[in-house]
């Protein structure tokens, strides 16, 4: 344990931001991962640098700089498909990130998939960018959401998930990775059960592609999205996975330059995927700081070490939070990733979380874009604390030390008016 | 403990939070209005009976953070048998107090109700927590004066 302790020491060095002290004085410690990562060196100089040296735009240019950019861009785009394990890079399109990602997929399912009655298969868990999306097909298309209700301790219980199926059953859309819970979910499995019924299988991958790599083929799903900007890359890039004839199937998401084949005043053909879907100048910078992200994540901080040290930082965490007095930890069902929602008696997640900020402790209060669940739950918010490969036991100890002057402060009783 | 927190939780603070004045709800009520923060789900329902252009009872409800609780606690005992527009020169005082550096509109209110609002002084320095000490106030508002939205928002 000392040596994977000993290793976050050493890359968390990479990351310029976690040397920032809180308006305070006091030393940032930054537990709001799940919100958003912090960037590595090589992230913030690789983006620098391609304006630096690189810039022009992709796909249209006979000049040099142009073909360089182009290549990068496409270099970017099969790191990302050898990461995720997809079949070939033309299954990977660029979208500005996960959000973008499913109304994309949701957009064009509308026009090519669904008939009024269908239902597509979710968890109770999902985030409002896998809700949302399909409440807005509904308004066209009259299509419903089932979801499958969570065990106790969070986690998705496979008999739940075939009495979900229906003969109206269109579509899996589900998290691999609750972003409240941290509880992993059987994307496999399910996967399998959609297989069987000819169910195709969307997965929201935000929170699980940051704790241990993906391999899309040995899930056996049809879509997969993730934002690059929780996976220490830059904001403004995401991925879809779209497996092979899909990209086929759907219609464009927007139409503009880069998308076509032929363009007259009688209409337009489509190029064939991905381009198809990247209309427009995509992110260039962005994509290609994320495969950089991807680079160091491999290459530099290694995801055995990312996987097994995580491991430990949750179960660490686990036991300092419960030491605090009448803490409420949701979502204990392992595997789970480094995520710990919970509330404080009645103490409201506000005032903790104002009181964590005040200690230098940065963490997300609220319904983290979840309100489904925290109806679930029977709550209105909840204290989320989010770590990464890069946070260490002592800031985890802090935090525990704080909640219990949190605890001391709001049991004081003041005296009766 | 920091200072901070201290300045930011005042006793009277605490105080108000633990003992909230005006609980619950009035009956038949000429008025009412909700209020919510979808950003961390505050939640304030008020009931008013108004009489002749004059706030003669007024309730809440609600669950919320110790700041919004205790705001709308305070909020209540100073309303409360004041006429309409002396709660919408209250509103506008008390807006100034927490978002402007100058708040010379608090001045010129009775002493007892700018003892009672100046308790909230120190909520400026937390941007995100003032909403959480207006969500009282704009739902009174809406109450009083838009009551066809029934719901108000901070946003």
């Amino acid at each position: 344990m000392q040596e994977l302790v000993a290793w976050a020491r050493k890359v968390r060095e990479d990351f310029p931001i976690l040397r920032s002290l809180h308006p305070s004085g006091r030393p940032l410690i930054y537990l709001d991962n799940a919100a958003t990562a912090q960037k590595p060196l090589a992230v913030i100089e690789k983006l620098a640098d391609f304006y630096r040296y690189t810039n022009a735009n992709i796909h249209r240019g006979v000049h040099w700089l142009s073909q360089e950019a182009t290549q990068a861009y496409e270099a970017a785009r099969e790191r990302v498909a050898a990461f995720i394990g997809a079949a070939s890079e033309k299954e990977v399109v660029f979208v500005r990130g996960a959000t973008e990602g499913i109304n994309l997929i949701a957009q064009g399912l509308r026009r090519v998939w669904f008939s009024p009655g269908d239902e597509i298969l979710v968890t109770q868990a999902e985030h409002h960018a896998n809700i949302v999306p399909w409440h807005i097909v509904a308004e066209e298309v009259p299509i419903s959401l089932r979801p499958v209700p969570l065990t106790p301790a969070g986690g998705i219980d496979l008999a739940a998930v075939a009495q979900a199926f229906t003969e109206r059953t269109r579509l899996v859309a589900i998290s691999a990775m609750s972003n409240v819970l941290g509880t992993e979910f059987p994307v496999a499995e399910v996967a399998a059960m959609a297989r069987e019924r000819g169910i195709p299988v969307l997965v929201d991958a935000c929170q699980a592609v940051v704790h241990r790599p993906i391999r899309v083929q040995e899930w056996g799903v049809d879509f997969l999205v993730f934002s690059g900007h929780k996976l220490y890359g830059p904001t403004g890039i995401g991925v879809v996975y779209m497996r092979a004839p899909w990209g086929e199937k759907l219609p464009p998401y927007q139409g503009g330059g880069d998308m076509i084949r032929r363009v007259t005043w009688g209409g337009s053909r489509y190029a064939p995927p991905p381009a198809k879907f990247e209309a427009g100048t995509p992110p260039i910078a962005e994509a290609i700081a994320l495969a950089e992200a991807l680079r160091y994540l491999e290459e530099k901080v290694g995801w055995d070490f990312i996987q097994a040290y995580e491991r430990y930082l949750c179960d660490y965490t686990e036991a300092a939070l419960q030491s605090v007095p009448g803490i409420t930890l949701y979502g204990t069902a392992r595997p789970k990733g480094a995520v710990w929602s919970f509330n404080i008696g009645e103490i409201h997640p506000h005032d903790v979380g104002t009181f964590l900020d005040q200690a230098g402790i940065a963490v997300r209060v609220g319904h983290h874009c979840a309100q489904p669940l925290m109806d679930a739950l029977g709550v209105a918010a909840t204290v989320r604390a989010s770590l990464a490969f890069y946070n260490l036991p002592e800031e985890i100890d802090q935090l525990a030390q704080t909640l219990h002057e949190v605890v001391r402060f709001f049991a004081h009783t003041p005296s009766a008016p | 403990m920091t200072p901070e927190m201290q300045n930011l939780y005042q006793e009277l603070i605490l105080e108000h939070n633990h003992y909230p004045r005006n609980y619950g709800r009035v009956e038949n009520p000429t008025h009412e209005a909700e209020g919510y923060n979808p950003l961390c789900g505050d939640q304030v329902h008020l009931t008013l009976r108004v009489e002749e252009e004059r706030i003669a009872d007024i309730r809440f409800e609600g669950k919320s953070c110790a700041i919004c609780r205790a705001a709308t606690s305070v909020m209540t005992t100073v309303v409360k048998g004041a006429a309409i527009a002396e709660a919408d020169r209250y509103f506008e005082a008390f807006h100034q107090l927490l978002t402007q550096e100058e708040a010379p509109l608090v001045s010129s209110l009775p002493a007892a109700v700018q003892e009672k609002l100046r308790i909230f002084s120190t909520v400026r320095l937390f941007p995100i927590r003032v909403k959480c000490a207006t969500l009282p106030w704009h739902t009174l508002r809406v109450a009083l004066h838009e009551p066809e939205k029934k719901i108000a928002t901070t946003e």
